[in-house]
């Protein structure tokens, strides 16, 4: 499997440039693999009653596009890539709907059910996150729930490294302030 | 990293990749579907494209390897599913069971080309319950003398079971090698001719 020489591959994962020959893994093995994380990525960004919407939206875009990505790219970052481009639609749909702000409410703890603290803890979880910024809670996820690194992140959502980290470290310490099951 | 997500449940996607299944399937995006059976030969990798069965894969062959062959040769749009595979897994159940004689599940021979294809298509004349020689079946297909090609194109048939390759056998009447392994082999002719003589 020989290829023309090539300059180094770009930093970023290239989703639109024509495949090269090399071999692409089964699709299946993307979901296998990167699926349970592109699910928290969207529960966090898109909220959890829209996650699973924004999953399928994502792997369907994905295994469109699939037999086109170059092989050599990082396939998390990719399907992150994918991901955020949904909750971007999603994020403008719903700020037709004037969000308020101005006073964050309680986190409703919930009564857990007996031997379920932890979907309980989750949900509450996930609901904080609702409550931050779209920059913030993007940042908190591209960064804490999928690994990118922060230059990525900040390339995601459009600024510097610097803001990256910073959205990414307000989010987190909003989420300690306001969310107490995990210090708990 | 924080830790604040350390304790969250494991994300449960069974229900979300079904969906996703069947959405592909309706865009025209669900190029390879595949499944497993697990059968009294052990498990096997059944997989189709929307024109039909394309594969039937023996562990022994490595199903990881099988999905990556297909991936490389057909599409990477292979997703895991039972859309149109679950009727020919039942079929294969039954004829294990020896309630069935014959498929009739629409198959995609896109994998075997010119001679090898030719082979493959006579397989299907060969009954259940009897057999045939490799240079039979040359002579069936065509050409006398290709006696080493038609025991290529039965070593390399992408649809063992269905295509009966287990039915050719040696002149001398010993059964020869079998893709999913000499044992399978004589495993499924002992299951067909103890069907036949019922």
């Amino acid at each position: 499997m020989t290829s023309a020489p090539r300059p180094a591959p770009p930093p970023r994962p290239a989703a639109d440039r024509p495949g090269a020959d090399a071999p692409r893994p089964p699709f299946d093995q993307l979901i296998s693999d990167h699926g349970a994380v592109v699910l928290r990525v969207c529960r966090a960004v898109c909220g959890p009653i829209e996650a699973d919407d924004a999953w399928q939206e994502t792997f369907l875009s994905a295994l469109e596009a699939y037999p086109r990505l170059a092989p050599c790219s990082d396939p998390r970052g990719w399907l992150i890539t994918i991901a955020h481009r949904k909750a971007i639609d999603q994020h403008r749909r719903a700020q037709r709907i004037p969000e308020p702000r101005a006073e964050l409410p309680d986190i409703p703890t919930g009564h857990g059910i007996p031997g379920d603290d932890r979907r309980q803890q989750a949900a509450d979880l996930w609901a904080a996150v609702a409550t931050l910024p779209f920059k913030q809670r993007a940042a908190v996820a591209y960064h804490h729930l999928a690994g990118l690194p922060y230059a990525a992140v900040g390339e995601l959502i459009g600024c510097s490294e610097p803001a990256a980290r910073r959205s990414a470290a307000d989010g987190v310490a909003a989420l300690r302030a306001r969310y107490r099951g995990a210090l708990a | 990293m924080t830790d604040l997500f350390a304790d969250l449940p494991a994300e449960a996607t069974g229900p979300l990749r079904a969906r996703l299944a069947a959405a592909a399937a309706q865009r025209g995006l669900l190029d390879v579907a595949y499944r497993t059976l697990d059968s009294p030969l052990g498990s096997l990798l059944l997989a189709a494209t929307p024109a039909g069965l394309v594969t039937i894969a023996y562990a022994v062959q490595d199903h990881d390897a099988v999905l990556a062959s297909l991936a490389t040769r057909i599409s990477p749009r292979v997703i895991r599913t039972g859309l149109g595979l679950d009727e020919t897994a039942r079929q294969i159940d039954e004829y294990f069971a020896g309630r069935r004689h014959t498929f009739d599940t629409p198959i995609d021979l896109q994998l075997a080309r010119g001679f090898r294809r030719t082979v493959l298509q006579h397989l299907r004349q060969v009954g259940y319950g009897t057999t045939t020689s490799y240079a039979g079946l040359a002579a069936a297909a065509g050409s006398p003398n290709a006696v080493r090609a038609v025991g290529t194109a039965c070593a390399t048939n992408p649809l063992p079971i269905v295509l009966p390759c287990h039915r050719v056998i040696r002149s001398d009447g010993s059964p020869g090698h079998y893709v999913g392994g000499d044992a399978a082999k004589t495993a499924l002719l002992a299951l067909e001719t103890s069907q036949e003589t019922r």
